[in-house]
């Protein structure tokens, strides 16, 4: 029970700061993002490692098993698919920016 | 006995492993606000995860190794394909899928953790009980709601929202049962026949909350449920008492809250009347009043010549241009334009397309650099002066009745001013009503130009009359 209290505190103050580092993302990004916070918090894999490698017992093991496969596919498919999508985001050529600034 | 994954209890090398992860997980959301640092955003993630599950392994409580690489490599040989070969267009399904996999796993780990505790005698604490049942409910929901918005994404179920008399008071009660079921278990964990019963109405909750909700709604719905997934990660962290899951998961949540909030915005509406579907009831009504009204139209030829006669080019995109994969036609469209000296840019709609910034990952994918992907509010103040306003699969964002018409189901909601623009555009498949079933009055004024066909086809002879006309 000793370590509610500092959990919630970082809890107000990570949801804070959330807000802060989010709201200047560009609605550019929005969908990087979405991508991006989705592998993130697929950080879930942590908790899920430890049931499955824990082993104490069957039931355990698969529910472990399943949520370690989810998490991984979320981890791996999440930044795969962020850098997949800003690589595409360029900047206008230079000799475009020549000719429409007239 | 301690806890499976205690901070306080973690070997030094593991909690430092988190230390930095959490920082590196800040750093990553921080570079992704610009275009020009965000790659280097998602390396550092990368890197905070990596050095996560390192930190993670070293634990002695991990025994059995055999198993950990079984489902690591079965989830990257799914994951790898999911993200490399997903078309740009199947984001916001992959984004679904993506949130359901989020909710199953955090429900899975709920799960175990309470048999594991229950079933070897160790005390669960009132407020960890408490947490471990907001998990389970924010997982399984999140699990059974993604694979609903996924399903409708796909359009492997009906698109159009699914409503039945007394749909609210059903939901409600469901939820208020679930809820009853759950402060049960807080009170009394030892009540383990009650579990499977929780486990299976959030599950049925996530179908029914899901199923009112039509397919355009979905941008509002796909951050809500991206929120809950966060959320859901945040309480596991409580549980485990471990910070770094509390931190990942409250920044996601708090990520998936502004993105709700933005899309709600954006279409002048409330939480409230998005979850309980009451669009779909409200359009109804307008959809009988269409009465037959005189429009004009014109050929591509004609089009391309009013194009190309004009200094100033805005182009709305909509999710019908993705549905007809016109994307890359519209870029060349665009790129023949500058070339004339045409100054051509994208007005984009907060809710265009399925999920927030759809739109702009289907134009950069297109070639088309991100400075001419201009903003609803940036692009508006132009509109006045501008020549010819190009609106491509795009429907209820132009409809000027959200300005004036009281009566209208979309009145209030923010607009791309395309009436405002000395001629406009429209390419459109027919005069049929959209998706809402709401009539577009932008159709029937005299500078607007109807240009009926489907968008690739229709722009692509644009770009040949373009290209051979001089």
């Amino acid at each position: 029970m000793t370590s509610l209290m500092p959990n919630l505190y970082v809890f107000l103050l990570a949801t804070f700061l959330g807000f802060e580092v989010i709201r200047r993302v560009s609605p550019l990004l929005h969908t990087p993002l979405m991508s991006l916070t989705n592998a993130i918090s697929a950080i879930s894999l942590v908790g899920s490692l430890v049931v499955l490698g824990s082993q104490k017992d069957t039931l355990s093991t698969i529910l472990g098993a399943v949520a370690v496969t989810a998490s991984t596919i979320n981890v791996v498919s999440g930044f795969l698919i962020t850098d997949r999508m800003l690589r595409m985001f360029k900047k206008r050529k230079t000799n475009d920016a020549a000719s429409s600034s007239h | 006995m301690p806890q499976a994954a205690a901070t306080s209890d973690l070997p030094l090398v593991t909690q430092i492993c988190y230390l930095v992860a959490s920082a590196l997980f800040i750093l990553s959301l921080k570079w992704l606000s610009a275009p020009s640092t965000s790659r280097r955003g998602v390396l550092v993630g990368e890197i905070g995860m990596g050095v996560a599950i390192l930190g993670t392994l070293m634990m002695p409580e991990i025994k059995a190794f055999q198993w950990i690489i079984v489902t690591l490599l079965v989830g990257t040989a799914v994951g790898v394909p999911l993200a490399m070969l997903m078309p740009m267009t199947a984001v916001p399904q992959r984004t679904a899928l993506s949130h359901s996999f989020g909710g199953l796993a955090v429900g899975c780990v709920g799960a175990a953790e309470y048999y594991m505790r229950v079933r070897h005698h160790q005390s669960i604490e009132r407020f960890t009980m408490g947490v471990l049942s907001l998990e389970v409910l924010l997982g399984f929901l999140t699990f059974t709601g993604s694979l609903m918005a996924f399903g409708k994404l796909q359009e492997l179920l009906p698109s159009r929202p699914l409503v039945y008399r007394g749909q609210n008071f059903i939901n409600l009660t469901l939820l208020v049962i679930a809820i009853g079921v759950g402060v049960w278990l807080t009170i009394d964990p030892t009540k383990q026949s009650l579990f499977p019963v929780f486990v299976v109405m959030s599950l049925l909750f996530g179908v029914l909350l899901i199923i009112p909700i039509g397919g355009a709604d979905m941008p509002t719905v796909i951050s809500l449920l991206n929120s809950y997934a966060g959320m859901s990660a945040s309480a596991m962290g409580f549980v485990l008492d471990n910070k770094l899951l509390i931190i990942a998961g409250a920044l996601d949540g708090s990520s998936g809250f502004i993105l709700s909030i933005i899309m709600c915005k954006a279409m002048n509406r409330s939480f409230t009347n998005v979850l309980f579907g009451a669009f779909g009831q409200a359009t109804t009504v307008t959809a009988g009043s269409i009465e037959k009204k005189s429009y004009r139209s014109a050929l591509p030829k004609g089009a391309a010549q009013i194009l190309s006669s004009a200094t100033s080019v805005v182009i709305v995109p909509g999710y019908g241009m993705a549905v007809a994969q016109a994307q890359h036609r519209v870029r060349e469209l665009s790129d023949l334009l500058t070339k004339r000296g045409i100054d051509v840019k994208f007005g984009i709609h907060p809710v265009a397309g399925r999920m927030p910034g759809h739109m702009n990952v289907l134009l950069a994918e297109a070639d088309i650099p991100y400075d001419k992907l201009a903003e609803m509010e940036d692009v508006n103040p132009e509109m006045s002066h501008t020549d010819v306003v190009l609106v491509i699969g795009a429907n209820d964002v132009t409809n000027p009745a959200a300005r004036h018409d009281k009566s209208s189901p979309i009145y209030g909601m923010p607009i791309i001013d395309c009436d405002k623009a000395r001629t406009v555009m429209v390419i459109k498949r027919s005069m049929s009503s959209g998706f809402a079933g709401i009539d577009n009055e932008l159709y029937y004024m005299d500078k607007t130009l109807m240009l009926f066909g489907d968008a690739k086809g229709f722009v692509g002879e644009m770009v040949k009359a373009l290209s051979s006309g001089d």
